[in-house]
Parts: structure tokens; sequence; C-alpha cells
């Protein structure tokens, strides 16, 4: 029983990092750019949340999911559109500033300081199923990333705009001289990952309930990992390495004796290096994601 | 070792010219500056150590082609154990009772610190870099991000030896700008000697296609690791030298994460590719920080008080990075170092990796 209580608490954990890792590995797929500003889609949309304080649940969802998309769309549409063509690592500090530029802006508005809302407190509560206690959010966190994923899967295997995004993330140039509006591919990508950033961050707050400026940094370091082990550029990969990272931590969490908790994290970050040593290409790798000769 | 023998004087000078002229800049702008006001000279030296830190970096990610976010881990480490090396023993008693009994005891010359500081942090580059520089890429960045936050989490809570997010104090402060510019002017040789032997233009040559390399026969692991382990000593002395100029270290805040990515951001806002780049970024974006810094103090213009609203520095200063990589993607420089002939001189000439190859 104790086993199965930790598996349900390491599967909602992996989920969250799971969905963070899917939108970042989305992105990279697409258009070879490590997003840090990711986190920062999970921290307005927090604020979103902070705003519409009182009204309506739905309502505030679907106010957080418009912002959302239009800051993710903006975002690409004036920074990462005019650097398209820039070496990765110029990319990732062009992210990197974007981040730190949007933090330092929500400093600036809303402060420093932690900011709560009581956001959906009726999905903490716990539920009794065959004598385990779980909170709902576990159980919600669970669902939202099956459902969610396997979407994702649908619509990047079967759709339309699924083909095309794999032609662009192939190969960009010839999927332009076949007639794909790569523009507005790169575009839909953004906005299924800002999709991902809200789930993030109406779970995090209906379970957490608090928010700073600076939230999104730590979530994001993680779904980055995440994305590296599971393997850059395949989606399956990253919703793997999100679970096993989630579960990691948890797994630490409980085995590890008290003086060593704080330690917990160089655990995680080890583990981490390992893997990537015996499996630099991700545990599933994806042959377009690396040079070719 | 330089890539061609320099023999006639005319050569050797040509050799220097470029890595001359920054010096001389840096000289004679430490001089002039600093003779200002005393607040001028700390701003004067907190840049110069952060040149330091910048030039290590540059050695390995400008010669590799690889992004470390991983030195931000030799800067504590080196911190630190000068620290232990030269904190009088009195002062350690007190604030690190958890020290062993030889660090207890030890009092060391501040020099004789610093070196023990770059000893430790090129012992860890050996050890990690060993089975990192197998990897190239992304994975490659992720694993140094991996290590950086392995060594800062222990720092972090390690209290015993480091007081952790709490400051630990008393070490001796003597770092000025003269001394910073030393530091700064020994970092920029190391770098240039480095880029320019071939040991240098073969790391390049693995930049910039290492499949074709490695079928040259260039031993890319091995020169990764020699880049690697001299970049984390530059690096070391920067860290080292942070901590004897603001006397105390702490883990709060995570200082050393932001410090890491403003030096990432100083070199590549100036070019990754080159020297001259580097030094370039570095000595604007602590320009503009600075700037910005005053105009949030508030500056008079023609009688007005200019004040910007709290905390929108590091906004401003976003942006100004922002806008320098979208019109300069390549760097401020492009990638080029000061040229003195009339030619113009190819960027890497294939003929001389060719040659450094035999």
């Amino acid at each position: 029983m104790n086993a199965l209580q930790m598996l349900i608490d390491a599967a909602s954990v992996g989920g969250l990092y799971a969905l963070t890792a899917l939108g970042l590995g989305l992105i990279f797929g697409v258009i070879g750019l490590v997003n840090f500003a990711y986190g920062e889609y999970i921290m307005v949309g927090a604020y979103v949340l902070l705003l519409t304080a009182g009204v309506h649940w739905p309502f505030a969802i679907l106010a957080v999911l418009i912002f959302v998309i239009l800051f993710a769309l903006a975002s690409d549409w004036l920074v990462f559109r005019q650097v398209r063509r820039a070496q990765p690592e110029t990319l990732m500090i062009v992210s990197f500033g974007l981040s730190f530029m949007i933090q330092h802006l929500y400093v600036v508005l809303f402060g420093s300081l932690t900011r709560t809302v009581n956001f959906l407190p009726e999905i903490n509560r716990s539920i009794e199923i065959g004598g385990l206690r779980v909170a709902g959010v576990s159980i919600l966190q669970i669902a939202a990333t099956i459902i969610l994923t396997t979407a994702l899967a649908l619509v990047i295997n079967y759709t339309k705009i699924g083909y095309q995004m794999r032609a662009v993330s192939e190969n960009p140039r010839m999927a332009r001289l076949v007639g794909v509006n790569s523009n507005r591919i790169v575009a839909a990508a953004f906005a299924i990952s800002a999709v991902l950033a809200v789930t993030v961050t109406v779970l995090f707050v209906a379970q957490t309930g608090s928010m700073t400026p600076f939230f999104g940094v730590s979530l994001t370091m993680i779904g980055f990992v995440a994305t590296v082990i599971g393997g850059l550029g395949s989606l399956p990969g990253c919703a793997l390495g999100g679970f096993l990272v989630g579960a990691l931590t948890t797994l630490l969490q409980m085995m590890l004796p008290s003086h060593l908790q704080p330690f917990r994290e160089a655990f995680v970050f080890a583990a981490v290096i390992i893997v990537l040593l015996v499996r630099p290409q991700g545990l599933i790798a994806v042959r377009s994601a690396w040079e070719r000769v | 070792m330089p890539a061609k023998p320099t023999s006639t004087p005319g050569e050797i000078l040509r050799f220097l010219a470029p890595l001359a002229v920054w010096i001389l800049v840096l000289v004679v702008l430490t001089f002039t500056l600093s003779s200002i006001s005393p607040a001028m000279s700390r701003i004067v030296t907190d840049t110069l150590i952060k040149l330091v830190m910048v030039t290590g970096l540059y050695i390995f990610i400008g010669n590799s082609g690889i992004l470390s976010f991983g030195h931000g881990a030799f800067l504590i480490v080196s911190a630190y154990a000068s620290a232990w090396l030269t904190i009088p023993p009195m002062m350690k008693k007190v604030i690190l009772p958890g020290l062993p009994a030889f660090l207890q005891t030890v009092h060391l010359d501040p020099v004789l610190g610093l070196l023990g500081g770059i000893v430790l942090a090129v012992l860890l580059a050996l050890v990690i870099g060993i089975p990192l520089m197998r990897l190239s890429g992304i994975a490659a960045s992720i694993a140094t991000f991996a290590f950086f936050v392995v060594i800062s989490v222990i720092y972090n809570n390690w209290t015993g030896w480091t007081k952790g997010t709490a400051s630990l104090v008393g070490l001796p402060v003597y770092v000025g700008p003269k001394v910073a510019l030393l530091a700064a002017c020994v970092a920029l040789l190391v770098a240039w000697l480095f880029q320019r032997s071939s040991y240098g233009l073969l790391l390049r040559a693995t930049r910039e296609d290492l499949v074709a390399a490695r079928a040259s026969g260039i031993p890319a692991e091995r020169l990764r690791l020699l880049a690697f382990v001299l970049s984390a000593a530059v690096a070391a002395l920067g860290g080292a030298l942070w901590g004897h100029y603001n006397g105390a270290l702490t883990t709060a805040n995570n200082v050393y994460l932001n410090l890491s990515f403003t030096i990432i951001a100083m070199l590549v806002v100036g070019g990754v590719r080159s020297l001259s780049g580097m030094v370039v970024g570095t000595l604007a974006l602590s320009l503009v920080a600075e700037v910005f810094r005053r105009l949030e103090i508030g500056i008079d213009v023609f009688g007005q008080t200019l004040v910007l609203p709290g905390g929108s520095r590091e906004v401003l200063l976003g942006f100004c990075m922002l806008l320098a990589l979208i019109l300069r993607p390549e760097g401020l420089t492009r990638g080029r170092e000061l040229s003195f002939s009339k030619r113009k001189s190819p960027p890497l000439a294939a003929t001389q990796i060719v040659e450094a190859a035999r």
C-alpha cells in the first residue's frame, strides 16, 4: 500500500515535470530553440490568475489561456523570429535574456515578494480510494498529463499541421520549398506549448496557491533536464524524462536520511550526468535531432 | 607553442598586436577611471574581475564551441578554498568550527591562497572533464549545468565548512584596481597564447566540423579537456579574487547562478568567437549596467531629475542584451579580431589548420 501511495505521488510530480518538458521539447523539436522563457509563460499565467481572483474559475482559466497564448506568439514574433538563423548558443542566450527581462518586469509591476491566491481550493481535498488518501490535484495532474500527451501525439502524427510541423523540424528549407508556411507552423508550435504551460500554471497554482516572479525558473530547469535525458526532439522521450525526474525526486524525498535531505537536488543532478554519459543521445533517440555527416 | 615559428621581431609584434592594444586600453581606462573617485575605482575593479571570469569562460567556449554552464562551479570552489586558506585562524575558530584541524590552523599568504583555489578548481576540472568532454552540443551544456547545480547545492548546504546562505566573513581584502588589472592582463595573455597555439587551432577545427576534424586525426576529447582545465584555472582566478574583493562569501539568492549567467551573457553579446569580442562585450554590458544603476538613483539633466522606477534597470539591461543579440547575432565584433595588416585577414585560414595538424 505504501508503494502504491509512492507511485501516485511520483506520477503526479512527474506529470507536472513531463508537461513542462513537453512544452520545451516541442519548441526545440520544431526550431531547435532551447526556450528558457518557457518558465515565464508559466509565470505570467499565474499572475493572470492573481488578477482574476474571484472570477468564476472557467472564465479565469480562459483568461489565462488567451493571455499566455498571445504572450507566447508575441515572444516568437518580436524576438525569436528575428534571430531564427542564429547559432544555437545565441538562441539560448536570447531566450535567457527575454526570460530575465520579463521576470524583472514582473518585479517592477508586482514586487518580488510571494503573492498568494486562493484558486480552486476544492481540488486539494483528499479523496479516499481503496484505503489510500489521494489529493484531488494529484489525480488531476496524472489525468492532465495522460490526456495532453495523447492529444499532442495525435496532433503531431495525424493532422495536417502535425505533418507540416514534422516537415519543418526535419528540413525547414525543403518544407518551405514544397509550400509549407513555416512561420505559421512555428507560431502553432508556440501556441501549443503555451497551452501546455497554462496547464502547468493552473495545476501548480491550485496546489500551492503562491507565486513569485521567479517561480518559473526552477520548473524550466527541471523540464530542460528532463527533455535532454528523454532525448531532445522526441516527445515521448520528453514525457518519459519528466516522469523519471519526478519519480527520482519523490523517491529521494522518502528514502534519504534526514541529514542528507538538503542535498537531494545534488543527487538528482548527479543522476542526470550519469544518464547523459551512458546515453548522450537521450533515452529515446531521434535520428533527425542529431547532426548528420 | 605558436602556430607559425615566429622569428623576426616584426612577426612577434604582429602576433601580439591585438592583445597589446586591448591591454593598453585596459591600463589607460583603469588608471584614468579609478583616479576619479573611490566609487569609480570599485566599479573598475568589479568589471576587471568579471573580465577575468569571462576570459576563463571564453578559453573553453570560444575555442571548443561547447556552451558551458558549469564554470560557476569553479568560481565557487576556488573562492571558498582561498577563503579557508587565508582567513586568520582566530576568526576561523569562531565562524567555522566545523573545519578540520588542519584547515583550522593554516594561515597562508593571499597569493598562496589564490594558488590553492586555482589548484583545487583544476583538479575538479580534470576529474569532471574526463567523462564530460566526450559529450557534444546540448548534451554537454546540460551536463555542465548539472555539474554546476551539484556543486552549488553541496556548498549551499555544507554549512559547517561554508556557512551556506549566511555570510562567510573575514577574508583579507587585498583586491583593488591594480591587482584586478594585473589578473585581467594575465588572463588575456593566457587566452591569446592558447588561441594562437597549435592546440587552440586544432580545437577550433573541431568546433567548425567535429567529424572532419576527427577524421583528420585530431584528438578532440583531449584538446577539449586541455581547454576545459585551462579555462577552469582562469575562471578560478576570477572567482578567488571576487571573494577577496568583497571580503565576504555567501551562496544566498543564487548569487553564483546569476553571476554565471552574467558572464555568459557578456561573452555571447560580445561574440564567442574572438578575444576582442569578449572584451568588448564585457566592457559594454558593464557600462550599460552602470549607466542604468546611476539612472535608478537619479541624475540631473538640465535641471530636471531623471529617475527610473526601482527595479527597472534589470528590465532595461535585459532589453539592451536582446537588442544587441537581435541586431548582431554573431556578437558585437562579429567574431573578428583587431587587425593591423593592410590586407583583410581571413577569419581562420584553412591552410593554417592543416599546417597545425601536421
